[in-house]
């Protein structure tokens, strides 16, 4: 099952994430200081001093964590040979194409041998901070644009400045706001890959069985309302709504969107999804099951599943499920914009960006072919977008290529309405909590207006609580 | 060593309840001996578990995040703010513990009295019987993921086989949301986990049963008594200490239950199905709040032993005869 290609940082059970006593202060510049007189600082000054493009300690950066002094720089890496662990979670389909996009990538560099190792995103959330801290950490990783504040601000992650500078890319080479959510305080801390939406898909068997046209998907609410219940009356349930994240909890998002609400307020202080636009948004939600176009108590991917078996007509699920579809045997399916339910059209969005985890004592000829290797891909991900992606580098994205891969490109059409959740440390401790009152309004445990309000008010909580931990 | 007593040289000396046989009377394996045997186990112990009891201690007293240099020490505040349900943390918490509460008081008689049965028909002979024995016991060998997947899917409340199969009942009609509604979400859950660690308690339960004299049965038969009496006067109270352990094992394992509601339900409804270990780690190791985690963990602890005691006091005042 491949629906959940990205979850909040769920924990495991394991002991392997026991606190560790780390000081993030000692950055190795401080190192360095430590050490100075040593023959240890003696050796690291020098292996700085021999990468390349690597500014070495030179440019400190003033954010309160404490980061790496040390930022990689982009261009050739022509140092000794060099093994790059490379971390993600694409542990369904999509992790086969990237590890072709990462195998062309090693034969084409002599010098860089990168080894990627796919773990649920859950299980990476978790590990990666431990594992960075104690110096085991991957040379470069994959994070959900969501995340990058919260592990800069906790320092796993480092600055990329002068590697965006060196690629020489800027806002105007990619996607929408996807460029300018990848900087914390001031700093860049991600390079974006992709941008990943959600969109509507259509059953056309079952389409067809209700007498409606499988070429023209309704789009607006009168539309949609209509074509649900002319699949009703063939005794079908068009839209299986999900009490769950994937796919109820971004239906919601979207929704909220659409009514003209907000997740969070301006300066991300306070949670403001129990506003009337919410409770339109789950009302809605909550009326499809009401009035009989979806069944009650869906199960986890129960929906996805049964727009599979042909039993559910509708879905608004993640543009990675394209390949999903694509090979399902006899489905019959296909894509359009996500359906205008509220006042204006708006969609739910996450991105998939590189990072340079900042390992402690990391060997600075390591971030340099790191640089290089997020380079290379970001060019090449035109490969990715066949793994069901849109491409964020404008230049990928207007190529004659991309405008082949047919659903892909429905879904672009969407990134000039879509939402990001906001990049603020430690914002998915506040996700988790809509999650929650979503599950129970849908599941009807709860009236809209109520667990929306609850919600709200852990969500609250845990914003006043990351604002004096991330000093924010 | 035990058929060398020597009852001059030393018994009760050193405070053991058996002296320390032959050796006793050269002075070597003084009182260190049992120390250093101990050692190994004590090292480890000391490292994995006592140290690092302390260090949460610790860190329960503090705002910790441990890639943050800021760790405010915040004394008990974290523990007062669990005291009380007008936190968020504290109302989640005392839910998630309610869940476990529940949970453990739904699975655990259910574990103690179905292995027992089995046990005793295991206990026969039977054709056949060494294979029924490894069916019992399959499913304990797989892991919580397997199981987990396995039941989700059964018990999907739409697209399950288990409602599928309850629909061409004839009187039966719509579908039960096993996984998705109370009480049903209890029902499925302390399923899943009786079908999946039946077969170990059974199994000790049938070492304790093979470890009783059969003359005592004998001698029970020679006297007139039927088979119920047989299991009250001679069978039950044999197994007294399986069943203290059992019982012990049975309680601790269902409070600490993590996976099966992690898989079967994600907590749902809402939050109902969140145990206290799925909230802990949450909080701990998914939001990094460990001062907070370190803080529950430490009154779960307390809950535990507390538990473990209680077992401990109902077997020595109800088991002793």
């Amino acid at each position: 099952m491949t629906t959940t290609p990205h979850g909040r940082p769920f924990p495991r059970p394991a002991v392997s994430a026991l606190p560790q006593p780390v000081l993030p202060a000692l950055t190795r510049r401080n190192f360095l200081r430590l050490t100075a007189g040593a023959g240890a600082g003696l050796m690291l000054g020098a292996c700085s001093g021999g990468s390349g493009g690597g500014q070495g300690a030179g440019t400190a950066t003033g954010t309160a964590t404490g980061t790496a002094g040390a930022t990689a720089a982009a261009g050739e890496y022509t140092g000794p040979a060099v093994d790059l662990a490379f971390w993600n979670g694409f542990t369904g389909g999509d992790g086969p194409l990237l590890l072709e996009i990462v195998n062309r990538f090693n034969e084409e560099h002599e010098n860089i041998n990168v080894a990627m190792n796919a773990l649920e995103w859950a299980q990476f959330y978790s590990t990666l901070p431990s594992a960075t801290s104690s110096g085991e950490g991957p040379d470069v990783a994959a994070m959900h644009l969501d995340q990058i504040a919260t592990n800069a601000a906790r320092g796993v992650i480092m600055p990329l400045d002068d590697v965006a500078a060196g690629l020489e890319l800027s806002e105007s080479d990619f996607a929408g706001t996807v460029w300018n959510a990848g900087i914390y305080q001031d700093v860049r801390y991600g390079i974006p890959l992709d941008v990943h939406m959600y969109g509507f898909y259509y059953n056309k068997t079952l389409m067809e069985q209700a007498g409606l046209d499988p070429e023209s998907p309704p789009q607006t609410r009168d539309e949609y309302m209509a074509a649900l219940e002319a699949l009703k009356a063939e005794g079908i349930q068009g839209h299986w709504v999900s009490p769950f994240l994937f796919t109820g909890g971004h239906t919601f998002y979207s929704l909220l969107w659409q009514f003209g609400g907000d997740l969070f307020n301006e300066d991300v202080s306070e949670a403001t999804w129990n506003s009337e636009a919410g409770v339109e948004a789950i009302t809605w939600m909550r009326s499809l099951i009401e009035e009989g176009y979806s069944p009650a108590d869906v199960g986890q991917d129960a929906e996805h599943i049964a727009f599979q078996n042909d039993q559910n007509a509708f879905i608004w699920n993640g543009i990675w499920q394209i390949n999903g579809y694509g090979d399902t045997e006899g489905l019959e399916w296909g894509v359009a914009q996500i359906p205008q339910i509220g006042d204006e059209r708006a969609v739910w969005a996450s991105s998939h960006n590189f990072v340079i985890p900042n390992n402690r004592g990391a060997d600075p000829n390591k971030q340099q072919a790191a640089a290089v290797f997020i380079d290379w891909v970001s060019e090449q991900s035109l490969d990715w977008a066949k793994a069901g992606q849109v491409p964020a580098r404008n230049s990928v994205r207007e190529s004659a290529e991309f405008a082949e891969l047919t659903e892909q490109n429905v879904f672009a059409e969407e990134l000039d309405y879509v939402h990001f959740v906001p990049t603020v440390p430690g914002i998915p401790d506040a996700m988790a909590e809509i999650e929650t009152g979503v599950n129970e309004a849908i599941l009807g445990s709860k009236e809209p207006q109520q667990a929306l309000d609850d919600a709200a008010q852990r969500a609250n909580e845990a914003l006043e609580a990351n604002r004096e931990r991330y000093q924010a | 060593m035990a058929t060398q007593i020597d009852a001059t040289a030393g018994a009760g000396s050193r405070g053991f309840e058996r002296p320390a046989g032959g050796s006793g009377g050269r002075g070597r394996g003084s009182g260190l001996t049992p120390y250093l045997f101990l050692a190994p186990y004590l090292v480890l112990f000391t490292v994995f578990v006592l140290v690092p009891a302390l260090y949460g201690l610790w860190i329960s007293l503090h705002t910790w995040d441990f890639l943050l240099p800021n760790k405010p020490f915040v004394g008990l505040q974290n523990y007062l703010n669990l005291m009380t349900r007008e936190t968020a943390v504290g109302d989640s918490f005392w839910q998630s513990m309610g869940a476990t509460g529940k949970f453990t008081l739904y699975s655990v008689p259910l574990l103690l009295v179905i292995p027992l049965l089995i046990a005793l028909v295991l206990n026969k002979k039977f054709p056949g019987r060494t294979f029924f024995r490894a069916v019992f016991f399959a499913p304990y060998v797989l892991g919580v993921a397997v199981i987990g997947l396995l039941w989700r899917f059964l018990l999907d409340p739409t697209a399950g086989l288990l409602n599928y199969m309850l629909n061409l009942l004839p009187w039966v009609d719509g579908n039960i949301p096993w996984t998705t509604a109370t009480p049903w979400v209890w029902v499925s859950l302390v399923a899943a986990t009786v079908w999946w660690t039946l077969g170990f308690n059974a199994v000790i339960y049938l070492a304790g049963l093979q470890d009783i004299s059969l003359d005592l049965y004998e001698a029970a038969s020679v006297d007139g008594a039927k088979t119920l009496q047989k299991f009250f006067y001679i069978t039950l109270p044999s197994l007294k200490r399986v069943l203290l352990l059992v019982t012990t094992l049975t309680v601790l394992a269902s409070a600490n239950m993590f996976g099966q509601a992690l898989l079967i339900t994600q907590g749902a409804p809402g939050t109902e199905t969140r145990t206290a270990i799925m909230y802990i780690a949450e909080e701990g190791l998914g939001n990094f709040r460990m001062g907070n985690a370190a803080a529950m963990s430490y009154i779960l602890a307390l809950f535990l032993i507390l538990a473990s005691l209680a077992i401990f006091a109902f077997f020595r005042r109800f088991g002793e005869d």
